[in-house]
């Protein structure tokens, strides 16, 4: 079964994403730990892109689809912003955004420790970021 | 959605933090969090029974006073965090970085 949730170009929608994401895992039984650790990293993952990827004035929503498969879930989310491969980005050393008071880069830290499986394709119209978590439904 | 409220109890002050802790609300932790450490108060407690979030933005808030926090030798120690929330902080290894009690009766009996 698939869901799909799209999401306005404001840091203050998250909240309705992060709602509908928990409540598709519910409905699958997801635990709460498990359901939170999905939901934060698909909330890290759309807050860069509406911050970064997305010039302020865009229209553009963020898609976000989430398949259940029989072994774990996959979330897909598409963005028509900047291409950013989170794969290829070097995470900071949490001893130095300490030194230099940086409030950013934990959120990719949190995405990779969460995620088992991480694709990420960009084409000329849009770019597709596939997040896979093995649950033992 | 965040709520934060200060109180100065005995000889501390504490910080509630109710709600979400995201991308779009943890500006305002900051901004509440930054007053209290310029306010020069030496004992601060944030109580986080209520919240329900957090996300890297939050704990961002949290990291980036480590450092003037030891510099002003503040006593500086969360408690109440949820399993899901403590969970965040244990990912990156927070727990180790920050003082984190279960809840109020064990900060008060070692401040």
């Amino acid at each position: 079964m698939n869901y799909s949730f799209d999401i306005p170009p404001s840091k203050d929608k998250l909240r309705q994403m992060r709602r509908f994401v928990t409540e598709v895992l519910q409905k699958h039984q997801v635990t709460e730990l498990e359901t939170n650790m999905m939901v934060l990293a698909v909330d890290e993952v759309c807050a860069n892109i509406i911050i970064h990827g997305q010039p302020e004035d865009s229209n553009d929503y963020v898609r976000i689809i989430i398949e259940v498969k029989k072994q774990g879930i996959w979330f897909e989310i598409i963005d028509k912003g900047a291409a950013f491969d989170i794969l290829k980005y070097n995470e900071p050393v949490l001893g130095e955004l300490i030194k230099s008071k940086q409030k950013g880069g934990m959120g990719i830290m949190l995405v990779k420790k969460i995620m088992d499986e991480i694709k990420f394709k960009s084409s000329k119209n849009q770019n597709s970021l596939r997040l896979y978590k093995k649950v033992d439904f | 959605m965040i709520e934060i409220h200060k109180d100065i109890e005995n000889n501390y002050l504490l910080i509630t933090v109710e709600g979400e802790a995201d991308a779009s609300s943890a500006i305002h932790l900051d901004n509440s969090i930054k007053e209290s450490i310029e306010e020069d108060h030496k004992i601060i407690l944030v109580d986080c029974t209520k919240l329900n979030y957090i996300s890297s933005a939050g704990l961002g808030v949290f990291m980036s006073h480590i450092g003037e926090i030891e510099e002003k030798e503040i006593n500086f120690i969360l408690f109440g965090l949820s399993e899901k929330v403590m969970n965040v902080f244990n990912m990156l290894g927070l727990d180790q970085l920050l003082t984190i009690k279960s809840n109020k009766e064990e900060v008060l009996a070692g401040i």
